[in-house]
């Protein structure tokens, strides 16, 4: 009991803002982040370490990219889609990228309807994030089936730099991962929201311990981060 | 019951020892993100005008400097807004934005690095292979 006392903003009175509040809350010789339950703080935590991974990932293929003295495929051309007679270039990546944020905006809408108790409403929002993600999944096997048959490897491709095959499966099947965990996940918490296991307190299969509405804003981090490093792929893997 | 719910208010996981009443007060509680939903659908908004924007950078076939720009601000401002505000991460206390927001920086110094090792790279491919060898 003393413990959480200390852990709680509304017992430890005001604190300072800014760089004062950095320095009081990271020198309390207590928990660093106040009002911040463990849960999020480590979610955070693990973003911060999936950060670097994909970080790793992008500056190797930029690496493999300015070394190379072959050209490098270029992406509009590679990755383009033809309607009828015409080349669309990126139409695919275009597509996954709008089907990506519109599951953030679910998702960031989920988690408001979850701090307000409208538990139908936040599983369907959530159920819909799932939808789009899976499609989003979905579309992807669609562009490695396409490049794979059209001699796409890992070792080589028939365009140019031999690098292009392994950074994009390397970097779009991490991503591609990330975001089939985060679906599973999904529909986990949605089951639990929708048959109310946060409003009586259930004991969760995992850790065995009881979830509040917190858990679905925990898990709209993930599935925002998803969404953040699809951003940057899609800025330097497919526009650069 | 008023400790209680500061108890649960403040370690979400608190709220097993008050049962249905104060994991009620919990969502309530200051800790939470509860924001309107106008804030979420403008945001949403610009996150899809700004993917269109970077679309249409390659659509347009813009090269050079002028690409390489625009792609930069539409990808900083996209993640900007996603961090901000669907992570919630403008309402929180400083002291876990900087801890997490300050050390992917340390990526740029890696990139840094390593631009000069990859030019060096490409410096001695060229000079090995124009050279047969």
């Amino acid at each position: 009991m003393a413990e959480t006392t200390l852990t709680n903003t509304t017992g430890i009175g005001p604190r300072p803002d800014g760089w004062r509040g950095i320095a009081s809350d990271w020198s309390s010789d207590q928990r660093a982040f106040k009002n911040v339950s463990w849960g999020k703080a480590m979610m955070w935590i693990f973003l911060l370490s999936d950060t670097f991974i994909f970080g790793c990932f992008l500056l190797a293929y930029m690496s493999a990219r300015m070394s190379t003295v072959v050209p490098w495929p270029n992406p509009s051309e590679v990755f383009s889609l033809h309607i009828g007679d015409v080349s669309v270039p990126l139409l695919l990546i275009a597509i996954m990228t709008f089907v990506l944020i519109s599951s953030s905006g679910t998702m960031a809408m989920a988690v408001m309807q979850g701090y307000r108790r409208n538990r139908k409403m936040s599983a369907i929002l959530m159920l819909a994030t799932a939808a789009l993600g899976a499609t989003f999944v979905g579309m992807q096997a669609f562009e490695w089936t396409k490049l794979i048959s059209e001699g796409v490897r890992p070792w080589g491709n028939p365009w140019g730099a031999e690098q292009f095959g392994a950074t994009f499966f390397m970097i779009t099947g991490f991503h591609g991962t990330h975001v089939t965990i985060g679906v599973i996940f999904l529909l986990i918490v949605a089951r639990k929201v929708w048959r109310g296991d946060y409003d009586v307190g259930e004991r969760g299969f995992f850790t065995s311990r009881r979830g509040n509405y917190e858990s679905v804003e925990i898990m709209g981090l993930y599935w925002h981060f998803v969404d953040l490093v699809w951003v940057f792929i899609f800025a330097f893997f497919y526009l650069w | 019951m008023a400790e209680a719910t500061a108890h649960s208010s403040g370690h979400s996981h608190g709220a097993h020892a008050h049962g249905h009443d104060a994991a009620a007060a919990t969502a309530h509680a200051e800790v939470h993100q509860e924001h309107p939903i106008r804030l979420y659908l403008i945001v949403w908004g610009w996150l899809f005008i700004l993917s269109a924007c970077s679309y249409l950078v390659d659509y347009v076939g813009f090269e050079g400097y002028l690409r390489w720009t625009l792609i930069l601000i539409f990808m900083v401002l996209k993640a900007g807004l996603i961090v901000a505000v669907f992570m919630h991460m403008a309402f929180e206390r400083p002291a876990l934005s900087y801890a997490i927001l300050l050390p992917p920086v340390a990526v740029l110094v890696f990139v840094a690095l390593m631009v000069f090792e990859a030019d060096y790279t490409a410096l001695t491919r060229l000079n090995f292979f124009g050279t047969g060898g």
